[in-house]
């Protein structure tokens, strides 16, 4: 028996959906870059960073609405919710800000989402593991990137540099909410199928110290975390990410092309 | 009567990469697996990149391929494990990357750092400069990790001056 018929449907779910909601939200924002960035090769980047994204969002959600077993699909997830039913961390919710602010926030989550991946492709459930074990090979090029990004701007100008270290203590109270374990967390960290988010956070600390101590960035000491993302309390700037994005579905139901 | 799967394979062989046309989908090495279940054929494919635009277009143009040959109950299914990876692009397949202008991937340069390939390079059994597909040069250098596919890498070639794609390896 896998851990997937042993751990409570409804808890299942609800993970599947916060990495799938996580990857899609933040793959929204990266995309918003796309014709602005400030030189063509980091837009193309980003672009590349944000069609993974995507993607990856298709296997999880797709996986997701599958074991809810309600006939939904990745599709109507993505369109068809409104923010109270998102369950993405706040992190990836949050305005772009400027290149560096951007390139912080993709660096904090970067460094999680590739331990998160490692710990899922040792998951109980074989579906799990595979799309873990596909993702990883993308995330690992998107954390190399925005490492040698943040230590060319952390230690840069004066400018850049003052820029990167307003952009890690503006963000360092939203990665908190990574490590935020809850019932659902532990209910299917029980039956293997994934990591416990707290259980993640020292080798998170393991992989940013150098990075951000190469950079020249001083590493925030605030314990205040915001939270409630996981369990749809969102901040306002969801709504308007999915007014953008929802919007043909809503305007045009069922529409396709 | 059905046609045995190597004639199906080679068909299959016959069907350019949407984005890469000088080389085919089984060049690519994204033909998993091809396989008679009673009446019906079943290809299995999987997926270069999650996010791979063109991961559509290679199962409609399999599907035209295989439709026009008379084989009418087709399914084609994807299959994630093992995840899909540049050492499946075989020798001949660099070649005509190369003669397309698009450097081939290098073993043992993935970000994910498979162990056996470096290893390999280790070893010397890798090369791990990447020439330029135009002059050949080894003098060459990375403008991005990000080309203009999820696949490639931006390089640029410091003696003949030429930007170029280089295959980069998952």
């Amino acid at each position: 028996m896998t851990g997937a018929e042993t751990v409570d449907r409804a808890a299942l779910v609800e993970v599947l959906t916060r990495i799938g909601d996580s990857t899609l939200i933040l793959g929204h924002r990266v995309s918003e870059w796309c014709g602005h960035a400030p030189v063509l090769e980091e837009d193309i980047a980003l672009a590349n960073t944000a069609l993974d994204l995507i993607g990856q969002t298709r296997l999880w959600l797709g996986l997701a609405a599958e074991v809810e077993g309600k006939g939904r699909s990745a599709d109507t997830l993505a369109y068809l919710r409104d923010a109270a039913a998102f369950r993405n961390l706040l992190l990836v919710e949050r305005p772009n800000g400027d290149f560096g602010a951007t390139m912080m926030r993709q660096f904090l989550f970067d460094a999680f989402h590739i331990d998160l991946l490692q710990a899922l492709a040792g998951s109980t459930d074989t579906r799990v593991a595979e799309i873990a074990a596909k993702s990883i090979k993308e995330v690992s090029y998107h954390l190399e990137r925005s490492s040698d990004l943040i230590i060319r701007l952390g230690d840069g100008t004066e400018e850049s540099h003052a820029r990167m270290q307003a952009a890690l203590d503006d963000q360092w109270s939203y990665a908190g909410e990574f490590f935020v374990s809850d019932a659902s967390d532990k209910a299917v960290a029980a039956a293997g199928i994934a990591p416990d988010p707290a259980d993640l956070r020292a080798g998170w600390l393991a992989r940013i110290t150098p990075v951000l101590e190469e950079a020249t960035l001083q590493m925030p000491t605030g314990t205040f975390v915001h939270k409630g993302g996981k369990q749809g309390r969102h901040t306002e700037h969801l709504g308007f990410i999915l007014a953008d994005m929802q919007f043909l579905q809503r305007a045009y139901p069922n529409s396709v092309w | 009567m059905r046609p045995d799967t190597d004639q199906i394979w080679a068909w299959l062989a016959e069907v350019p990469d949407p984005e890469i046309p000088v080389i085919s989908i089984t060049d690519l090495g994204i033909v998993r697996d091809v396989v008679w279940e009673g009446e019906t054929l079943l290809v299995t494919v999987t997926p270069t990149y999650s996010g791979c635009p063109a991961t559509s277009i290679i199962n409609l143009d399999i599907e035209t391929a295989l439709r026009a040959r008379g084989i009418d109950n087709l399914r084609i299914e994807r299959r994630l494990s093992p995840p899909w990876t540049t050492d499946w692009i075989g020798p001949e397949a660099r070649e005509k990357l190369r003669a397309y202008g698009i450097a081939p991937p290098i073993d043992g340069t993935a970000a994910d750092g498979r162990l056996a390939a470096r290893v390999d390079r280790l070893a010397g059994g890798g090369n791990l400069a990447i020439a330029c597909p135009r002059c050949g040069s080894t003098q060459t250098e990375k403008i991005s990790q990000f080309g203009s596919t999820p696949c490639k890498a931006s390089y640029r070639c410091t003696d003949c001056l030429e930007p170029f794609d280089y295959f980069k390896c998952i």
